[in-house]
This record gives structure tokens, C-alpha cells and sequence, in this order.
């Protein structure tokens, strides 16, 4: 019997050119994903994560192979299908959050429900939800420079969280924070993944982050060298 | 969500107020360069037109050939009946005699001896009519310095600098020394009812206007006149309208083969002024053209410095969702937005100055002081119709170019380079 997989990818391969040749940053995954997964791509800088990162998030394709997801081969969309895929299923979290500087919290968190094209009222509930979720309540007029580090990933997160995507992916989301801030916000992600069964991809070498993952995969040149399901201290 | 963008624009100063500063920067100065550069060129053709040339002029056939010298022996005659004839065929349009002449002016001390002689250059109007234009025409009314204007046909202006030179104040007495149209010397006492800065070098060394009919007597030119000047019914030179005029007069009045018939010359025709009049229109175009360009690429590096400045903030609105056409078409309407605030206020800035300018005027007589050009002593602006959308060229269109080439690398942008770029 055939599961249906939030993600599947199948024999992905990606090229990349590179003077007169070509680099080859992935080569030959094979993986699938379900829902509510909190999942790590592991590996030294130019294992590919990142590359495998983007994929998923339909901002690059592969060179060949295949890459479903939610029901969308990501190599077929044109760059329109690919935004709405983007706007209505996925979120992102960035390395140096990426706050829009003259918009205050709310603003920041309210601006991907303003490409749905959600009415005021369900904005603002779900707005003031992603706050909650963050604890930001007391800084909803605060504009980015007003906030710390830390402060300003958890807004990334309510603005990756506040359309309740199907995925969030996060690049290295903790790089730039302190081990405070770090665990806050991971024990954050992972509260969010298991209230609101979204499934978690990063892509990242910190061991912080490494100890949250409930799935491992490790990549070394492109390559899937072993992916691991970590059991949490209550199931061992 | 135009909201939401709106208020971004708002607030964010470098993508709004310093974008707005610079287009109101830029319209402004191209609007206050037009209108400098219209009045100063137009200016000189209008001085042109109201001290020697008329848009018209009229003079008999030996006359024109040797006007050079002004030879008023070879003068228009029967002119009362020459006007009623030219106001019948032409009733939109104002003609004027005007008598030039040259000689030596005298001015005597209290034992009616020479004190003080100098050559003079004259010009005989029209004062006295009650109708008459001639005074604003020749935009005195507000230059007298000393004394009044002439009440009676033998009373006359000198220029200020000249009454200086002969030592000569209002209410003193000069001696015209002449000759009369038909050859023979002419001496006539005039006195001097004021004093006048004209305003152009030229006539400020030498200049006197005298009441027509008084030099008609003085010159024994009654019903004849040098020039019959025509203005037309606008305020600036109408070169069309003036061929029409001038071909169906001559047509009518002028015989090739009578040297005292009348012939009539219109203002693009003068010795030299129709190279002056192509120096004009080239000289404008290119200046304007040249500065028009010059703003653009200041505007257009404006638009693609606002462009590049918000590759990150693109960056994070691609990878949320938004599409590289809605992200395109915000930006240019930002742009409009922008171009259409800074073209508004810079044209109004601009058409401010350029009033000044127009009232007040530049002098610039001490640069002039030893030209011999008839030009106006103060450089004045004139605002004309394409002043007031002149402006939007640079304003709009530049930095909407700008914004709209520097955009076209959101389409270029490899989504995949987002990660990387926002990252670092």
C-alpha cells in the first residue's frame, strides 16, 4: 500500500555550474518526510543542506530526480505556482531573521496574511495568536531595531508560524543567538510542532539545535550518509 | 495591501522623502532653466521688437536699403494716411511711427555757451497721445530716476548716464543740432523733462526719446515719419502670422519699381535676427535637451540606488510568497508615486523662483557695462505653458525608467540565491 508523504524526494540530483564544469552539491537523496516531523539536515558547511533546503522550499529545482511537495513537483512549477506554494504551505526562518526594518512586530507577522488575502479580523486573531505563540504580546508596536536577537528570531518565527504552514523551514535559525536564546526558541519550535503538527525542517551544524531534532539526517558531500530517529528520554 | 506598502514607503525616509527631495531638486532646477533661458532669448527678440524692429516694419524701398544710416531724407510720407490704411486692413494689430536720428547734443551754461556736447542716438514716440502704449512698450514707465515724463512736444528724456555727462538736470535746456528730411542743418532747444535708465548699455551712453510730433517739427517731417512699426495682437513674436501680414502688405502697397513706395520687413527678417532666431530655438533645445538628459540620469540613478537599496527587503518578500510581478508593479508604483510628489513640488518651486526671477529680474549691467549689444541690462524669466509640465520629463519619467531597469533584476535573481544573500 502507497503512503501519501508530506514530502517525497526520489534520486535527487543537483548541479550546480562551475567554470568550465559542474559541482554536484546533491547526489542520488532519496527521503520522505510525514507530517509533524521536527528533522535536521546535519553535516559539515558544502554538504548540501542548505541546497537540499531550498529545493524543498521551491526556490531552486533539481537537476534531476524528482521532489514532491504536499502533492507539487517542485522541478514542474513555473516561478507563479512555485510563489503561491510559498505563500500558502511554507515558512521560513532565516539566519539573521530578515524583519522588513519599518514595519513594527505586528506588521512583520501580519505581512504573509496580507498575501492570502485574509480579511482584517482573521488577521488580527491570528496575528495576536502567533504573538502569543512567541511571547511578544508586549512589543507588537516595537520595530525590529527596538528588539534583541532573540527577540527578533521569535518574530520570525511568528511570521513563518502565523499562516500555520504545513512546513517551516529554518536555515541555521540559531547561528546568530546565544545558547539562552537558542534553547528558548528551539523549545518554542518544538512546542509549535507538536500543538500545531507542523513539520519542522533545518538545516544546520549547531549542536543546540542538533539535540531537539526528533529525526537526524547527515549529509556529507552531497550525499545522504545516515538519517536517524532520535528517540526523546521519554520513549528510551 | 497597498496600505501596508504605502506605509512602509512612509516611513522609510531613504525610499521616500530623500527620492521626493532629489525629483524636487531636479524638476525644480529644469523648470527654473527653462524659464530663465526662454525670457532671457525671448526677451532680447521682444527688446529688439519694441525699440527698432516692431513684429513689422515699415519703411519706403530707399529707406530700408540704407537704414543703416538712417536716413531720414528718404522718409516714409503721407503717413496719417498710410496708418488709416494699415489700421483698416489689419484692425488686431498696433502701428506706431517712430522717428531715429542721430546728431549733437548741446548743453549750454548760463551765458549760452557750449558747456557739455556729446553725440546722441534718439528715438521719437509717441508720448503725448492719451492712447499711446509707446511708454510701457519701451518699459520706461518704472526707469525714470530724476524728473517726470515730457507733457509738451519739445521736452525730452536723456538717458541718466548721458544728463550726467552733459551735466544736464530736469528742467535744464539741451540743443539738438541735426539736419532736416529735406538736407538742410537743424538746430531746436529742447528741455530736458527727466532722466531715464533704459536699461541696455547702448542707449544708456547716448539715448534720448522725444515726443514724435516734436521732432517732426524739429526735423520738418510733418506727416512723415522713418518707421511705421507693427505689433502684433500676442504677446510673443508670431512668426507665421507675420509672414501673412508682411507678404499681402507688400503685395498691395509695395512697388519693386518705386524706391519711395513702402515696403514692409518683419521681425525674423532684420539683419540678422533670423540667425538669431534659429540660435534661439537650437540654443534652447540643446540646453534644455542637455539638462532635461543630465537630470534624468541623476533621477534614473536615484530610482536604481532605491532599487538595489531593497534587495534584502525583495529578497524576504519572494521567499514568503510574494510573486517577482506584484513585487515589480509595487515598486514602479512607488516610483510613480514618488516621481509624481517631487515633479508636483518642484514644478511649483520651480515656477516660484522663475516668478521672482520674472518680477525682479537678474541685473547684470555692470557685466554689460561696455557692450555695444542692444540687450536688456536685467535678465528676466518667463513662465510659459510647457513650464508647467516641462518638469515631468526628468521627474516621472526618469525615475520610473530608473525603478523599472533596476527591477528587472528581481526577474533575473535566482530564488535560490536567497538563503545565501539574506545570510550574509
Amino acid at each position: 500500500m502507497e503512503q501519501n508523504f508530506l514530502i517525497t524526494i526520489n534520486n535527487l540530483v543537483k548541479n550546480f555550474p562551475i567554470g568550465g564544469g559542474e559541482f554536484t552539491a546533491l547526489n542520488g537523496i532519496n527521503l520522505t518526510f510525514n507530517t509533524g516531523e521536527f528533522v535536521g539536515f546535519v553535516g559539515p558547511s558544502g554538504s548540501g543542506k542548505t541546497t537540499l533546503l531550498n529545493i524543498i522550499g521551491s526556490l531552486d529545482t533539481p537537476s534531476e530526480g524528482s521532489v514532491n511537495v504536499l502533492g507539487r513537483e517542485v522541478g514542474k512549477l513555473n516561478t507563479k505556482k512555485a510563489a503561491i506554494l510559498r505563500r500558502q504551505h511554507l515558512g521560513f526562518i532565516f539566519q539573521t531573521y530578515n524583519l522588513l526594518p519599518v514595519y513594527s512586530v505586528y506588521e512583520n507577522v501580519e505581512f504573509p496574511l496580507l498575501l492570502l488575502k485574509m480579511n482584517a479580523s482573521e488577521r488580527k486573531k491570528a496575528v495576536m495568536d502567533a504573538l502569543v505563540w512567541v511571547g511578544l504580546t508586549d512589543k507588537i508596536k516595537s520595530r525590529p531595531a527596538q528588539l534583541s536577537g532573540g527577540e527578533c528570531q521569535r518574530v520570525a518565527v511568528a511570521r513563518a508560524m502565523v499562516k500555520k504552514p504545513k512546513i517551516v523551514l529554518a536555515d541555521e535559525p540559531t547561528a546568530n543567538l546565544d545558547a539562552a536564546n537558542s534553547h528558548n526558541i528551539l523549545k518554542m519550535m518544538l512546542k509549535l510542532n507538536e500543538e500545531l503538527k507542523t513539520t519542522f525542517i533545518f538545516a544546520t551544524h549547531d549542536d543546540k539545535v542538533i539535540k531537539y531534532l526528533k529525526r537526524k539526517i547527515s549529509l556529507e558531500d552531497g550525499k545522504v550518509i545516515q538519517d536517524e530517529i532520535i528517540k526523546t528520554n521519554k520513549e528510551k | 495591501m497597498i496600505r501596508f506598502l504605502l506605509k512602509g514607503l512612509l516611513r522609510d525616509r531613504n525610499r521616500s522623502l530623500m527620492p521626493i527631495l532629489i525629483v524636487t531638486a531636479g524638476v525644480a532646477l529644469t523648470v527654473l532653466m527653462f524659464c530663465y533661458m526662454t525670457g532671457v532669448l525671448g526677451d532680447m527678440i521682444e527688446t529688439t521688437a519694441n525699440y527698432s524692429s516692431g513684429h513689422v516694419k515699415m519703411m519706403t524701398r530707399a529707406y530700408a536699403k540704407n537704414k543703416a544710416q538712417v536716413p531720414n531724407d528718404l522718409a516714409l510720407l503721407d503717413v496719417n494716411d498710410l496708418l488709416t490704411k494699415l489700421h483698416h486692413n489689419y484692425p488686431t494689430m498696433e502701428f506706431v511711427q517712430r522717428i531715429n536720428l542721430g546728431g549733437l547734443l548741446d548743453s549750454p551754461d548760463k551765458n549760452r555757451e557750449t558747456k557739455k556736447q556729446g553725440i546722441v542716438a534718439g528715438i521719437a514716440v509717441d508720448l503725448l497721445s492719451k492712447n499711446s502704449k509707446e511708454i510701457d512698450r519701451l518699459n520706461i514707465r518704472n526707469s525714470l530716476r530724476k524728473g517726470r515724463f515730457p507733457k509738451k512736444p519739445n521736452e525730452v528724456l536723456l538717458s541718466d548716464e548721458f544728463a550726467d555727462k552733459l551735466e544736464v538736470k530736469p528742467g535744464g535746456t539741451v540743443t539738438l543740432i541735426t539736419s532736416t528730411m529735406y538736407g538742410s542743418m537743424s538746430i531746436q532747444n529742447f528741455v530736458v523733462a527727466g532722466t531715464i535708465d533704459f536699461g541696455m548699455q547702448a542707449m544708456d551712453r547716448s539715448g534720448m526719446i522725444a515726443d514724435i510730433s516734436g521732432i517732426q517739427n524739429a526735423l520738418d517731417m510733418n506727416d512723415a515719419c522713418g518707421e511705421i512699426l507693427g505689433f502684433l495682437n500676442s504677446q510673443n513674436y508670431d512668426d507665421i502670422q507675420a509672414m501673412n501680414v508682411e507678404q499681402t502688405f507688400n503685395k498691395k502697397y509695395s512697388d519693386e519699381d518705386d524706391e519711395f513706395s513702402p515696403v514692409m520687413t518683419r521681425l525674423k527678417n532684420e539683419s540678422m535676427m533670423s540667425d538669431y532666431f534659429d540660435y534661439v530655438d537650437n540654443i534652447v533645445g540643446i540646453i534644455i535637451s542637455i539638462f532635461i538628459f543630465s537630470m534624468s540620469i541623476v533621477l534614473w540613478n536615484t530610482g536604481l540606488i532605491g532599487g538595489l537599496r531593497r534587495y534584502g527587503e525583495v529578497g524576504v518578500r519572494l521567499a514568503i510568497g510574494e510573486e517577482k510581478g506584484h513585487i515589480y508593479r509595487s515598486m514602479i508604483m512607488e516610483s510613480i508615486l514618488i516621481g509624481i510628489i517631487g515633479s508636483f513640488i518642484g514644478t511649483i518651486i520651480g515656477l516660484g523662483f522663475s516668478y521672482w526671477i520674472q518680477e525682479v529680474g537678474i541685473n547684470v549691467g555692470d557685466i554689460l557695462k561696455n557692450s555695444k549689444m542692444m540687450v536688456p541690462s536685467v535678465f528676466r524669466a518667463k513662465i510659459t505653458t510647457p513650464a508647467y509640465y516641462l518638469g515631468f520629463i526628468p521627474g516621472l519619467f526618469s525615475i520610473v525608467l530608473g525603478t523599472m531597469l533596476s527591477g528587472i533584476g528581481i526577474y533575473k535573481r535566482k530564488t535560490a540565491q536567497l538563503f545565501k544573500e539574506l545570510d550574509t
